[in-house]
């Protein structure tokens, strides 16, 4: 079965979605992220969605729940590289994504981590 | 002129109408804004179909108008179509779980949308925007 692999940076995970991500895609992700939180206890997570280049109200509510499930099971979640055009896209749709931390790139996003976790 | 008939009968037919539709709106040179307008909502429109009506079918077609080329999608169910419009237009109306912003989402996302329904027979939304070629030479600032 097609997946998104999960990769393991220390204490954090990160994920790289560089497809056009269909829904059972992304439903299958929050499980096996799940799982992987409970395995390695990491106390971060990173979903990398440059390679993203539309983001609708469904799965905007998968990254969220993602960032729900993650914080429930000890970890922070921070939303990587998302592209100008769907962050203006989700404006439009009324979708603030609120609660959900953002960085521009990983780096960053793992310098938010580390503070936010200190 | 028709581009293209996508049949949507399950959830993966969702993301081959993303597809479809980022292609034509690349061949037709649309800027990167406007093209992930388009398949927001057509993504969204897509899924509403699938969600209420059981699926149903997307045409795509290429407009013009003078100087401007348009994409236009039009997404046709025979479903139980929609009671109350205005609810159902107005962000934060759901009658299942969502958030309720796909309808009145879509509508702010794109140039043109028009809406037809009757209740037991079905939905028929159109979506369409535009763009002028010359304004946006491709490769250009
Ligand atoms: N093709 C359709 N056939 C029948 N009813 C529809 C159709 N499209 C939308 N509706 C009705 O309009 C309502 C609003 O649709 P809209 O897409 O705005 O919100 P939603 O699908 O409920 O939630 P979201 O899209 O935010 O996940 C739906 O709950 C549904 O009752
Ligand atoms: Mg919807």
């Amino acid at each position: 079965m097609e997946r998104i692999a999960i990769a393991q940076i220390g204490d954090c995970l990160l994920v790289t979605i560089q497809v056009d991500m269909h829904d059972r895609l992304a439903l299958t992700l929050r499980e096996d992220l799940g799982q992987r939180l409970v395995q390695t206890q990491a106390t971060g997570v990173l979903l990398d969605i440059s390679g993203l280049d539309t983001l609708d109200t469904f799965i905007a509510r998968v990254l969220a729940g993602i960032a729900s499930m993650s914080k429930l099971l000890g970890a922070e979640t921070v939303i990587i590289g998302m592209r100008p055009a769907v962050a203006m896209t989700l404006v439009e749709l009324g979708l603030t994504l609120d609660g959900v931390n953002t960085a521009l790139d990983v780096e960053r996003g793992m310098a938010l981590l580390r503070r936010k976790n200190a | 002129m028709p581009l293209e008939t996508v049949s949507v009968d399950t959830e993966r037919d969702v993301s081959r109408v993303r597809r479809a539709i980022t292609a034509y709106a690349d061949n037709l040179s649309f800027d990167l804004l406007a093209r992930t307008h388009l398949v927001t909502a057509a993504s969204e429109l897509a899924r509403n179909m699938l969600a209420y009506a059981g699926g149903g079918s997307v045409r795509i077609a290429k407009l013009r108008h003078e100087a401007r080329v348009g994409l236009k999608a039009t997404f046709e169910d025979q479903g139980p179509g929609i009671e109350n419009l205005d609810e159902a237009l107005s962000d934060g109306f759901s009658s299942s779980l969502g958030l309720g912003l796909g309808l009145g989402g879509a509508r702010r996302l794109v140039d043109d949308f028009e809406l037809e329904t009757a209740v037991g027979e079905g939905t028929t939304v159109s979506i369409a925007s535009w763009h002028e070629p010359d304004r946006h030479p491709p490769g250009g600032p």
